[in-house]
């Protein structure tokens, strides 16, 4: 196992090599790796170096607050925050069961932002390394170049993202950071004109999506990488309906170990409590879960699209149910453990949203006006969803003048963070050690960390590119090499070192 | 060919929103290629300006040592600075630590959480050096215009930049000018 590759022994011996920055979304990322005389690797890290404070600072705020407020944690992802923190706050006002209408807006723009987002992930970053391969020169290897050598595709991505915005923009009223969720329901209903000129375009969408599953499934089958790269067993974490159904919005708790054997499953998210505990490590601003009773040694686990495609029973639309199947025969009916096939997975993610939108449009319940409803009030909420990248979990706690007095958020990313770093030193074990550093290496490093599409790197990951710069530096701390990405994207030894 | 403006972007301690919203430009990015090129920014491999471009966007306001170094390498080298939303203007939702200590806000998250084990504050030296507060970059450097909004607009922030591009002074008007 490469764990053993977390902490050197004699780290001072060492010289250290950092890939920095990885860039942010919950914060600047970067990765650092100890080598020897030899470079063999003896650590590998990646590390979160941005605080926010949120926790603290959102004390004292009222908790209808929360929802608008929360969702600038991230731009990329900003639905999935408003919602689990809107689910939180239904807790808050006792709305356990929303009304009809009110659930199915959330699904719909739920959906909204999968798709934008996997189609974001999916194009505009991660299909230039499929489509030019991992070692290709960096200026043809980015969005700009598959603009340039691919232009159609590019564009579908860029349409298939503009129409999970647009879905977005009609039930929330802005693109990014709108007004949804209100405690209890949503805010106003869904105008007929919207749904019918979404209902206009859902059906290309669909085709498109089928399409692009298609695609990425050839440049994986393509890639002489796809079998080998960053494969390692894990635990896998996601919610699923009482059936065993896929379910992004709602559900219980469902693990799995590497070998497929239920860890605990349908559990309540609102005792998450009882089975992740989360570990500091001193140097990473990002906590560790863990599932409590396997220890932080063994219950760390994968979420996200391949988390949640190993995970489920099966995809209630019919075309990603189908692509389902053909995904689990890949891994034999087992589960599937390479890093790489999280793109797969993620692309019949984007299939299901879309479909799933179809069918919500034709929902006449879509238009519905009555949006909220009340309960018993309490003083504690937990609102759990899974977000693009995975699990996400709001845990708030009010006092009698309706002010937050704690709370506590686990990111996707942060659920993947020990996995991510075992990627990471995964593939600098296997193709980093021993060698001496080019540019073609550096970027399976990144194609490693983007594979989870972390919210880490949304900040360049989401784009496209992480800028990189590698530097050796011996023990006295004089750099003894140094590699650049140029401005012409091209990477170069720098000689004055 | 007449030469193309040179565009850099980053975010510095923002969500990325105010540059999910530029590429809510949507085909629009296709003109904006033929009229500029992309420096140092999140959609390619360019870690760090060399030479000047024409347009600085910034995202995100200064809440550590990096961001503060990015902030002064970006007003070196850009003719034209432009702080992009909420966050570069004022600080923004992130800027809300500041009624509180640093030290408070890391013994909320690392200390005193919900399920946390083997509780203390990461110090390892590969963390940059956390700021008292957070702020924003017209605090530090001198900022050229400023775009409202949380984010701002993808029509808003087309209009500024097609402005710049063509080498005019960006007027937003009133129905662009939004803060929320
Ligand atoms: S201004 Fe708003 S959208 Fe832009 S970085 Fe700040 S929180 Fe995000």
């Amino acid at each position: 196992m490469t764990h053993v590759l977390e902490t050197a022994a004699h780290p001072r011996a060492l010289r250290r090599v950092a890939i920095e920055p990885l860039t942010r979304v919950e914060g600047h990322g970067k990765v650092t790796i100890l080598l020897d005389e030899q470079h063999r690797v003896h650590q590998a890290r990646l590390h979160i170096v941005e605080f926010r404070g949120f926790e603290k600072f959102i004390q004292g705020r009222p908790y209808w607050e929360v929802p608008v407020l929360v969702q600038r944690l991230c731009g990329i992802c900003p639905v999935s925050h408003h919602l689990a923190a809107g689910k939180a706050v239904d807790m808050l006002v006792g709305a356990r069961q929303l009304t009809p209408s009110a659930e199915k807006l959330r699904r719909l723009l739920h959906k909204g932002q999968l798709l934008q987002s996997h189609a974001l992930h999916f194009f505009h970053l991660a299909s230039p390394d499929l489509l030019f391969g991992f070692e290709a020169e960096p200026e043809r290897r980015n969005i700009i170049g598959v603009i340039g050598e691919h232009p159609e595709l590019a564009v579908r991505g860029v349409k298939l993202r503009k129409f999970g915005q647009e879905v977005i923009r009609a039930v929330a009223g802005k693109r990014i950071h709108g007004t949804a969720c209100v405690p209890g329901g949503m805010n106003k209903p869904l105008a007929a004109a919207d749904r019918d000129a979404l209902r206009g375009e859902v059906a290309q969408i669909v085709r498109w999506s089928q399409e692009a599953v298609r695609t990425c499934r050839d440049l994986l089958d393509a890639s002489p990488h796809a079998p080998i790269f960053g494969v390692f067993p894990s635990n896998f974490l996601s919610l699923i309906r009482p059936d065993g159904a896929l379910d992004f919005y709602d559900g219980g708790l469902r693990a799995r170990s590497a070998s497929g054997e239920l860890i605990f499953d349908h559990v309540d998210y609102t005792h998450y409590n009882r089975f992740i505990h989360e570990e500091v490590k001193s140097w990473s601003y990002m906590k560790f879960p863990f599932i409590i009773n396997l220890g932080d040694e063994d219950g760390w686990y994968r979420v996200g699209p391949l988390a949640r495609l190993n995970n489920c029973d099966a995809l209630d639309t019919v075309f990603a149910e189908h692509e389902r199947q053909l995904f689990r025969q890949a891994a034999n009916g087992g589960m599937q453990h390479a890093t790489l096939a999280y793109h797969w997975a993620r692309m019949i993610e984007m299939l299901h949203a879309a479909e799933g939108i179809e069918r919500l449009l034709d929902d006449p319940e879509i238009l519905g006006t009555d949006l909220v409803t009340r309960g018993e009030r309490a003083f504690e909420g937990v609102g759990v969803i899974e977000a693009p990248r995975g699990t996400l979990f709001h845990h708030y706690r009010v006092d009698e003048n309706d002010v937050v007095v704690r709370a506590n958020l686990i990111v996707s990313t942060t659920n993947n963070n020990q996995a991510m770093n075992e990627a990471v030193r995964q593939v600098a074990a296997s193709y980093l050690d021993g060698q001496q550093l080019t540019e073609g290496l550096l970027n399976h490093i990144e194609v490693a960390v983007r594979a989870f599409d972390p919210c880490l790197s949304c900040a360049t990951h989401a784009l496209g590119r992480m800028p990189l710069r590698v530097e050796l530096v011996d023990a006295d701390g004089v750099v003894v090499d140094r590699l650049v990405k140029g401005s012409d994207g091209r990477c170069t030894r720098d000689d004055a070192v | 060919m007449a030469s193309k403006r040179k565009i850099a972007t980053c975010s510095l301690a923002g969500c990325f929103g105010c540059h999910m919203s530029l590429l809510d430009i949507d085909e629009r990015l296709l003109d904006l290629l033929e009229l500029a090129e992309f420096d140092r920014s999140p959609i390619n491999d360019i870690k760090e300006i060399k030479g000047m471009v024409d347009i600085g966007l910034v995202e995100g306001g200064l809440c550590n040592a990096e961001t503060v170094r990015v902030l002064h390498h970006f007003r070196d080298h850009c003719r034209v600075l432009v702080s992009v939303g909420e966050c570069a203007l004022t600080g923004g939702i992130p800027s809300m630590r500041n009624h509180h200590s640093l030290k408070a806000c890391l013994e909320e998250s690392y200390i005193r959480g919900v399920g946390v084990e083997n509780a203390h504050i990461p110090d390892d030296p590969e963390l940059p050096l956390l700021l008292d507060k957070v702020y924003p970059l017209h605090e530090v450097v001198t900022v050229d215009y400023h775009v409202p909004g949380c984010p701002p607009s993808a029509d808003a922030l087309w209009h500024v930049l097609s402005a710049l591009v063509a080498g005019r002074d960006p007027h937003l008007p009133p129905a662009l000018l939004k803060y929320d």
